[in-house]
């Protein structure tokens, strides 16, 4: 076994630990705190570049999997292990999480610099690369559960880390909550699996709940519905990946929780945690595809990957749609996360691993580039969201606007290019050889469409025009963070470019957002052949195969006619003032109110969960006043006036009657002592009188 | 009358003047010396019917009485050596006084 392979729980041992020292130390150690943050997140690169390595190299000879369990823990007879794997999935997760994780600390330095929390942030952001590691190396259901809830725990912290704004202690709640239901359904498929097949490691020379007799086992039992076993397993852990990644309907957590700091968004909206949804799906994807019948080309088809497939491809136009009406930087790129997480679990469900971890990888790298660019715009901008009260940013922060640019172009899916065009692609292509339908891939087609369209409109709105933040600069309320600057009273309210520790990670995962489509582009799937282990060659002849031409020519059109109308409606007629209605609102009003208020999804969860859930409550309120207190009650009044009566009896006729003989029999001890005087001659007395009487008696009975 | 019958009124006597003796005095030596008369009266019917009984032969009774005796003595030392104390201990043998074992 290589070293790495034994050693591989150091990559989240690390942050753990250095959120550890964190939390111990005393307050004000900022440097301390982010240096010991970065540190470990460093180090676990350069272990997880290791890892990378020793993974490479083994195309055409299956896939490289190499796992280090031991026991844990016992339940009655039976030894609970915990441990790790290291294949190509996870080596390329650890390298993209700790890679895109550092920049963000390095970024949060320069954002968080004016908090007074600085070092909590930085123990939380800690504690959440180890727990996303975590889920990463788990080569176990129960270890990536753990890990799963820390990610779980510490989005909530992160997200509600400005508690003192309600809106933001309620997102955090929301994200809890709302995850929660994802994770049950995590959890009861977990137990199930344990209960079928009696382990929950996914790789254990044979006998892990992936591998073959495992799978076997779960396709032969049948439950409700004619549906197999394994199906229902993979389908409950979806539910668990449907909650994480943000996918309907249990969406509506994601876009509420930027209320976070912005590298909290950009850690947790896409490099990490959302991912951890789309992970748990490529990572249990044996269990998933279980039972498809043999196919030649193409990808199986099993319910459980069907259901993966509409879920993911609904969401992905679904928010996409959103995304065009709405009005704060941070949502529209939340939404647009949503979305390109339907992608990628449209392209686990029609393409296998390899297409949706692709665009996994790639999206990881320029959403957190968008995010942070964000980031960079609303610091620059005096924590401004709202993209109408932007404009003209071009000119205030050149660098901001180069990287966002790569960034836009790379979600777009800009061709040839950048990063985003080949995963979206590679995605489609797939989608349009799904045998079950079409659909999906006309849906995915739509919404890269509205991708490239709303991508321009904000583009547009923030960088293009004239700055339109001076209006009624006073009157807002924006500023009511704890997030205030001192010096900003002094200073023009002219946007202003990032320092260099904002900017320089923007620029590397620029860098990363234009190359890494490369790895994995129709003439070179090397992508494709490093997760599935398969040979593959350097083909440049397979670009123009008709179907692939012609499916990148449809996917460029699509993006140009997207990007091309963003132009038209938000590039060229730039909207004069921050309270002007938006184009789109002018000319449809319904349609972007319902697009501006997310569909009404929040209001019909409002009016349906939440109502039933507080008449729910209320019905249990109810119950408990009422009925079980009433038994309660009832009990209680006959108890008490058993206890009465009891008492009753007790002083009046135990007590009493107690009494009257302890005195009766007082009286008569006293009576008789009189007749103990003391005096010997007394007695003598008494027994001669006595006597005689005895003789007496004597002789008469004898006489009669 | 036999002499069996005369012995017997002669110890009823004596128990009989024992006893007045007992119960009138008021000194504890008197009454110590009439519980002595009504154990001389108990042995005088012992030794009275063992001689004028079945076995005048043996001599069982004479023994009887002989150990009577010196118990009857060993009970006067005792009961002296009680009377001391209590003299001793409340500087007065009138009986009447000593009453601490009054219920």
């Amino acid at each position: 076994m290589i070293w790495i392979v034994k050693n591989l729980w150091l990559i989240p041992a690390l942050p753990l630990f250095a959120a550890g020292i964190i939390a111990v130390n005393k307050q004000p150690a900022r440097k301390l705190a982010a240096s010991l943050a970065i540190g470990s997140m460093a180090l676990g690169f350069l272990l997880s570049l290791c890892a990378f390595a020793a993974t490479l190299g083994h195309h055409g000879d299956g896939v490289f999997r190499e796992v280090f369990s031991f026991p844990w823990i016992q339940f009655g007879g039976q030894w609970m292990d915990i441990g790790w794997v290291l294949d190509p999935l996870t080596a390329i997760m650890l390298v993209m999480v700790t890679f895109v994780g550092m920049l963000i600390f390095i970024f949060s330095v320069g954002y968080m610099a004016h908090d007074q929390n600085f070092m909590r942030f930085f123990c939380f952001l800690a504690l959440f690369a180890s727990g996303m590691l975590g889920v990463v190396i788990a080569n176990n259901l129960l270890l990536l559960f753990i890990s799963w809830e820390i990610v779980g725990l510490t989005s909530y912290l992160l997200i509600g880390f400005w508690y003192h704004k309600p809106s933001a202690a309620a997102a955090a709640k929301k994200a809890f909550i709302t995850t929660r239901i994802g994770d049950l359904g995590l959890l009861i498929g977990m137990v199930w699996l344990y209960a079928e097949t009696g382990t929950l490691n996914f790789y254990d020379g044979g006998h892990g709940c992936l591998e073959q007799s495992a799978l076997t086992t779960m396709l032969a039992h049948a439950t409700i519905g004619g549906l197999a076993v394994s199906t229902a397993i993979g389908l409950l852990i979806f539910l668990g990946a449907v909650g994480k990644s943000g996918q309907i309907p249990l969406h509506v957590w994601l876009p509420d929780a930027m209320e976070g700091p912005t590298p909290v968004s950009a850690l947790i909206h896409a490099a990490t945690m959302v991912a951890a949804g789309v992970f748990l799906v490529a990572r249990v994807y044996p269990l998933m595809a279980a039972g498809a019948a043999p196919v030649e080309h193409g990808t199986p088809v099993t319910t459980a990957l069907t259901v993966v497939t509409w879920i993911g491809a609904i969401t992905a136009i679904f928010a996409a749609t959103i995304a065009v009406a709405q009005n704060d930087i941070k949502r529209i790129l939340a939404y647009s996360t949503v979305s390109q997480l339907g992608y990628m679990m449209m392209g686990l469900g029609v393409g296998g691993v390899a297409v949706g971890m692709f665009h996994l990888i790639t999206h990881a790298f320029f959403k957190a580039l968008l995010f942070l660019g964000s980031g960079s715009v609303i610091h620059g901008c005096h924590e401004e969201q709202d993209v109408r009260k932007m404009g003209g940013l071009k000119k205030y922060m050149p660098v901001t606007f180069a990287v966002y640019a790569v960034g836009m172009l790379a979600l777009s899916g800009f061709p040839l290019l950048f990063s985003g065009f080949w995963s979206k692609d590679e995605i489609l292509h797939h989608a349009s050889l799904w045998s079950v339908s079409k659909i999906p891939f006309y849906l995915g087609c739509t919404g890269a469409l509205f991708t490239a369209f709303y991508m321009t409109r904000q583009m547009g709105l923030v960088f293009f025009g004239s700055y339109r933040g001076h209006e009624e600069k006073s009157a807002h309320g924006h500023f009511a963070h704890a997030h205030s600057h001192p010096s900003e009273t002094d200073h023009s309210h002219d946007p202003h470019e990032s320092p260099a520790v904002m900017t320089v990670p923007l620029i590397i995962l620029a860098g990363f957002a234009i190359l890494l489509g490369f790895v994995g582009t129709p003439a070179w799937p090397w992508f494709d052949g490093y997760l599935t282990g398969e040979e593959f060659k350097f083909d440049f002849s397979k670009l123009t195969e008709p179907g692939t031409l012609a499916l990148m020519g449809t996917s460029a059109l699509i993006v140009f006619f997207g990007i091309g109308l963003g132009v038209f409606l938000y590039g060229k007629r730039q909207r004069k003032t921050a309270s002007e209605k938006d184009v789109l609102e002018a000319a449809q009003p319904a349609i972007y109110k319902l697009l501006e208020n997310k569909y009404f999804i929040d209001e019909i969860y409002e009016a349906t969960v939440i109502r039933f859930n507080a008449f729910a409550a209320w019905l249990c309120d109810f119950a408990d006043q009422w009925i079980f207190g009433g038994a309660v009650l009832l009990v209680k009044y006959i108890t008490v006036g058993l206890a009465w009566l009891y008492r009753l009896t007790d002083e009046y006729f135990v007590n009493l009657g107690f009494d009257t003989g302890c005195e009766a029999l007082r009286e008569g001890g006293g009576g008789l002592s009189k007749l103990h005087t003391g005096r010997v001659q007394t007695y003598l007395r008494v027994i001669g009188v006595a006597l005689v009487a005895l003789i007496i008696f004597l002789i008469w009975g004898r006489k009669a | 009358m036999t002499p069996l019958q005369a012995c017997l009124l002669i110890s009823a006597l004596l128990f009989a003047i024992g006893f007045a003796g007992a119960v009138t005095r008021r000194h504890a030596i008197l009454v110590l010396i009439g519980i002595e008369l009504m154990l001389n009266a108990a042995n005088l019917n012992l030794i009275a019917f063992w001689r004028f009984g079945a076995h005048p032969e043996a001599l069982t009774g004479f023994i009887f009485v002989l150990f009577s005796m010196a118990m009857a003595g060993a009970e006067a030392a005792v009961g002296l050596a009680l009377i001391i104390a209590i003299y001793r201990h409340k500087k007065t043998s009138n009986l009447d006084e000593v009453k601490e074992l009054k219920g």
